[in-house]
């Protein structure tokens, strides 16, 4: 903190995050409260600053535990299973991961569990965490170090291309074969939906929702 | 003074990773970013603040160029090998997508087209329009080229579809003599395609679209 003070005159201290600068364009903003449903979009490049906040940490507490849920479903469930002539062949997600791998595609089948196992877990997991804690107006332990992380694994997380995906893999697979959908496509259906929900959640708001620990 | 006044003009940065408006002290940190920078932390979250995303330009060329040389390969080679008892078939992205509007799925081949082909194309020519504009410090059509970015870092990701769609058959489809789906080399060279290019457009900084030929020099 002392270092930081010295090279940096952090203005939120004193004017209470009353400045925004927009990040696609630079543009610097006063920051007023939004009415609801409202959005904030830079005058410039209309670039999205802000949006009303419709929901509180609970609300998402709740979302992310059923997200959880169906995130385990999805993911121990085969997804849907093929048949021809009296034999029957299904997957699970960790299924198609280690075919790829032992087919030599190892590329394929690590960027498949990341994108679809790993980072999606990390995500839902610590974003579990900084809610329970902001749900009782606190930090949680490790809070700065994991809000940066969640913000770096945002964009590496592919769920709703893999519905996308599996959906094609089924209509191409229906000529040749009896395809039979299972429990797993509706869960990760499913996953898709609560996905598209956190997609319009900022949680940088926690920075200001909750107070910083003092020193 | 501007009317709308810029973080650069103000001598303020905003944290990219948490949002918080530093104040800098003058001299301290490079416009550019090129330079090494005084290792200068946000107060809040710990990240270094930057003015401009580091190197920029030179990062975004270098994994967009990457990205198209592998893109050759992607759609040369075949992805996808399907065999049965008398019948060997590879299957490159444009075969599947031509078997998918053969088969009566003209809806699902627009899409896996869309994905496959459009997308990955429209991410290297927009990116290299914006660098090549952004460096020559042009002003034409700013708005445009903003929200053109904008489209193409929202966008990027869905190219991983046909990545998935291989994963998915050579699991399932496992009968034996009878009919086996095999990944071939087209299926990596694509999928590596996706993430340089995803890197590429992470690593161009838009706000140089804004910052004028004034800034340069």
């Amino acid at each position: 903190m002392a270092t930081a003070a010295r090279n940096t005159d952090c203005l939120h201290a004193h004017s209470s995050d009353a400045l925004l600068i927009c990040e696609h364009c630079d543009t610097v903003y006063r920051r007023r409260p939004l009415a609801r449903g409202e959005v904030a979009r830079c005058v410039r490049c209309g670039a999205e600053l802000d949006r009303h906040r419709a929901l509180s940490a609970n609300a998402l507490l709740a979302l992310i535990l059923t997200a959880m849920i169906v995130f385990v479903q999805a993911n121990i469930w085969p997804i849907f299973t093929l048949g021809l002539n009296g034999q029957f062949s299904a997957t699970t997600l960790w299924g198609m991961i280690v075919t790829m791998w032992e087919q030599g595609a190892q590329v394929v089948a690590v960027l498949a569990a990341a994108t679809l196992f790993f980072f999606p877990m990390t995500k839902m997991l610590v974003m579990g965490w900084l809610l329970w804690f902001a749900r009782l107006g606190r930090r949680a332990p490790g809070f700065a170090p994991l809000m940066v992380a969640l913000h770096r694994v945002g964009p590496w997380t592919m769920s709703e291309v893999f519905v996308l995906g599996a959906l094609v893999a089924i209509v191409k697979a229906h000529t040749y074969f009896e395809v039979v959908a299972d429990p797993g496509i509706y869960a990760y259906g499913a996953l898709t939906l609560l996905i598209t929900i956190f997609a319009g959640v900022d949680m940088r708001q926690l920075w200001e929702q909750t107070p910083e620990p003092k020193a | 003074m501007n009317a709308l006044p810029r973080a650069v003009d103000l001598d303020l940065i905003g944290c990219r990773m948490c949002g918080l408006v530093c104040r800098n002290v003058p001299g301290n940190v490079k416009l550019d970013g090129d330079g090494v920078d005084d290792a200068m932390a946000c107060p809040r979250c710990g990240s270094t603040l930057r003015r401009r995303k580091t190197n920029s330009y030179a990062r975004t060329w270098a994994l967009l160029i990457a990205g198209f040389l592998l893109y050759i390969p992607a759609n040369v080679l075949p992805i996808m090998r399907t065999a049965s008892l008398n019948d060997i078939d590879d299957n490159t992205i444009i075969s599947g997508v031509v078997e998918l509007w053969n088969n009566g799925s003209a809806d699902l081949a627009v899409i896996v087209f869309t994905a496959s082909i459009v997308v990955p194309m429209l991410k290297f020519l927009s990116l290299g329009m914006l660098l090549v504009s952004s460096q020559r410090g042009s002003d034409w059509a700013r708005p445009q080229r903003a929200r053109l970015y904008r489209l193409v870092e929202f966008i990027g990701y869905w190219s991983m579809l046909d990545v998935f769609v291989v994963a998915l058959l050579t699991a399932l489809v496992r009968f034996s003599v009878l009919s086996r789906v095999e990944p071939l080399p087209g299926v990596i060279f694509f999928g590596l395609t996706v993430v340089l290019t995803m890197l590429a457009s992470m690593s161009f900084d838009p706000r140089l679209i804004w910052d004028g030929r004034s800034n340069d020099d």
